[in-house]
């Protein structure tokens, strides 16, 4: 019989695979309670070099066309569908439906105002930065929080969820292989308790996406006050039919432009 | 007409101008005041009625302009907000929410009508309580009001096209909190959409500016709306505070400080919030601009309404190859800002709102000088009586300092330069605040470029300081979050209905 190659899963930060700078691991087991791999225990460092490298990457990804944005994404589905059994296809139509989306919320969420005076107005739809993101949920769980977040422009660190670390690190290589540009998704694995009152409280990140967190509310807005941030939590990230513009919308600023014509 | 082209500098033939010094002064021409009724002593409006405070406490409101007391108001607290909630859900329930949108709409459009109709009552109030130029209350607070309700009005019956693919209902009871630098217009602003989409309102004035929304809760009977659709609490923080902390309570949106929006966003209950908070907005002059337009901007920017602004213009970045140049006429505009009796229709600047923000704005001016910025001041003599401060601006200012990093939310402007379009980005955008920002060049691609680097909510490309009801307003980062005005706006009163 041949021997085993145990696989020590890595996080993603900034296009590279790397493991917890603390060398910190946990075990996952089959269900037997027999070891299978190593993962990464993401320490506060990590976090933030996970979203130092989300925010070097912000600008390119933000100044990229429509266009390519969800050719990127198309190209991610693909890889996903590549790699996927049928427990992952939903996952895969989710990551499509969103690509889809990516040159078409503008118009819906931009608008021409007719000002009572003479200047051309009008409000843009525009990313917000750096989206931390506590996922739960499986695969599906994390690209629902994650599609409607990158296609609108925004990068983002995704704290994966705690009871699936080898389907987060998975998905990482299939993004790590889709034309993503380096930091755009970071992906960390660990223990989300440890780690998102870090990510919440960090200055340099814009907005949170909570799904299924063990801090409350309250903690979460304690912690996210300080700089801020757009909180938006989640009960759960739902079938396509909850899914959406609205997702899209809850992580974009609206910027209104004036301008004179002259009268 | 002597010393004509002689420059504060002491450079020769840049910008010549005319100097009569004072013997061109303007003849005061003040607006009446007689057509005010100001009831000496006004309680709350709860329930369609105004009713004295339960606790049984008034408090003093001044004119800035001469420290006379002009009115006393009702002290608001924990029991008057409650009695004022409970009133506001009723009116939820039994009427406002199950009216017609047509009806809401009418109804609407009655305040609208109203306001243009007592415009100059509500012109002179707003400038004897809060203490602006009349010229501004006159053509700007009081017209933009009106037009707030008229624009929302005409949702309160399209509210299926409100939420793409989505079918919108109102929130409930909305709690809103306005401050003292544009008391009528801030209460339109909170008021009519949140009216529209079908939501009842509890209205907190600032405790310096609250005649005018008094005056307004006159008009909200004169227009027959139900009872408790609409009641206002006046009084101070703590009222404020007890609004927020209202279990009753589906909507909290404040307009006011940074500092306190945190406190809110903290212990707000309920579900909605939004909120417009400070700012230190960079306007961004380059070296293609039309310089004399960019002086204009620059001074609206800034010196409108005395400064009190959220969205003011307070730090000026200037392209060093215009800037000798630029600051000259600069200065020479700043000389020529009338100063003086805010009822008086010359005047540009007028009284400081209070002896608080006086003393802020003292102590800010203080801090930059004592860190080694230049400080620059208009050289008109101010009033005996009243809060005043002269128009000023700081040179030689560098980012690190207070006035340039801090709200100083008063007629003073800190002035830096940048050489490149990528150095001036960098630097409008070194802030924790992100509502506004100006950006003067002839150049199209060059408004757009930056326009789109720069994060803030609201963009000024070769004007600043520009309002329309159909304009969303708002900001990124610590300016808060939430838009105002125009669609967006809407949105802020309306959440997905998830019963079909």
């Amino acid at each position: 019989m041949r021997l085993k190659v145990n696989k020590t899963h890595k996080m993603l930060i900034g296009g590279a695979f790397v493991r917890s700078e603390s060398n910190r691991t946990l075990e996952t087991v089959d269900s037997s309670g027999e070891f299978v791999s190593n993962y990464s225990r993401a320490s506060r460092k990590d976090v933030r070099d996970a979203v130092l490298s989300a925010r070097n990457a912000a600008q390119g990804w933000a100044k990229k066309t429509a266009y390519n944005r969800g050719q990127i994404l198309y190209r991610l589905a693909e890889m996903l569908e590549a790699k996927s059994s049928s427990l992952e296809d939903e996952s895969v139509d989710r990551l499509l439906y969103y690509a889809g989306w990516s040159d078409k919320y503008q118009q819906l969420l931009g608008t021409v105002n007719p000002v009572a005076v003479p200047y051309f107005n009008f409000s843009v739809p525009e990313p917000m930065g750096v989206v931390g993101i506590a996922a739960s949920g499986g695969l599906l769980g994390i690209v629902s929080l994650l599609a409607p977040v990158i296609v609108g422009g925004n990068t983002c660190v995704v704290l994966a969820p705690d009871d699936c670390p080898v389907v987060a690190c998975e998905f990482a290589e299939v993004v790590a292989t889709s034309d993503v540009p380096p930091g755009v998704v970071n992906i960390l694995t660990g223990t989300q308790s440890e780690t998102l009152p870090h990510l919440a409280k960090h200055m340099d990140v814009n907005a949170l996406a909570v799904c299924g967190s063990s801090l409350s509310r309250s903690e979460l807005v304690g912690l996210a006050t300080e700089n801020m941030k757009r909180l938006r939590i989640f009960d759960q990230t739902g079938g396509p039919d909850d899914q959406g513009l609205s997702w899209i919308e809850d992580f974009q600023e609206i910027k209104t432009v004036w301008h004179p014509v002259g009268s | 007409m002597s010393d004509g082209t002689k420059t504060k500098s002491g450079k020769e033939d840049i910008a010549p101008m005319l100097n009569f010094g004072h013997k061109w002064d303007y003849a005061p021409s003040l607006e009446a005041t007689d057509l005010l009724h100001i009831k000496p002593q006004q309680g709350h409006f709860i329930g369609g009625d105004f009713v004295p405070p339960a606790e049984g406490e008034y408090f003093e409101t001044i004119n800035p302009a001469t420290e006379d007391v002009i009115s006393t108001v009702a002290r608001g607290t924990k029991v008057d907000i409650d009695r004022a909630v409970t009133s506001a859900r009723n009116a939820y329930q039994g009427t406002w929410s199950k009216m017609a949108g047509k009806d809401r709409g009418k109804y609407i459009y009655r305040i609208a009508r109203i306001l243009q109709e007592r415009a100059r009552e509500f012109a002179v109030l707003e400038t004897l309580d809060g203490g602006k130029p009349i010229r501004e209350s006159r053509d700007i607070d009081v017209p933009l009001a009106a037009a707030h309700f008229f624009y929302y009005a005409g949702w309160a019956d399209k509210l299926e096209y409100a939420i793409p693919a989505r079918s919108a209902k109102s929130l409930g009871v909305c709690g809103q909190i306005i401050p003292w630098n544009f008391p009528l217009l801030m209460a339109a602003w909170k008021l009519a959409p949140a009216l529209a989409a079908g939501n009842t309102c509890v209205l907190k004035p600032a405790e310096t500016t609250p005649l005018t929304a008094l005056l307004l809760a006159e008009v909200i009977q004169q227009a027959d709306l139900p009872p408790g659709v609409v009641n206002i609490v006046t009084g101070f923080g703590d009222a404020g505070a007890a609004l927020v902390a209202h279990p009753g309570i589906d909507k909290i949106a404040f307009t006011g400080s940074t500092e306190v929006g945190k406190v809110i966003q903290m212990s707000a209950k309920a579900k909605h919030l939004t909120l417009e908070l400070g700012g230190k907005a960079a306007n961004i002059v380059f070296e293609d601009a039309a310089l004399d337009q960019a002086v204009e901007g620059i001074v609206n920017g800034i010196f409108f309404n005395q400064g009190h602004v959220c969205c003011a213009g307070s730090r000026l970045l200037v392209q060093e190859s215009v800037y000798d140049r630029l600051m000259q006429k600069l200065d020479d505009r700043i000389q020529t800002l009338i100063v003086g009796n805010p009822l008086d229709k010359n005047t540009d600047i007028g009284a400081i709102n209070s002896r608080a923000q006086l003393d802020k704005i003292r102590e800010l001016v203080e801090s930059g000088k004592a860190e080694g910025c230049e400080f620059h001041q208009s050289e008109r003599t101010l009033p005996d009586k009243g809060f005043f401060f002269a128009p000023s601006y700081f040179t030689g200012v560098a980012q690190s300092n207070r006035i340039a990093s801090e709200e100083i939310f008063g007629p003073v402007l800190a002035v830096m330069t940048f050489r490149t379009p990528e150095e001036a980005v960098e630097k409008a955008n070194n802030t924790c605040f992100g509502l506004s920002a100006g950006v003067w060049t002839d150049k199209g691609s060059k408004i757009f470029k930056v326009l789109s680097q720069i994060k803030a909510g609201v963009v000024w490309a070769n004007t600043f300081n520009k309002f329309d009801p159909t304009s969303p307003f708002g900001g990124y980062k610590e300016s808060g979050f939430g838009r105002e005005g125009g669609w967006h706006g809407l949105r802020a009163y309306l959440e997905v209905c998830s019963c079909d």
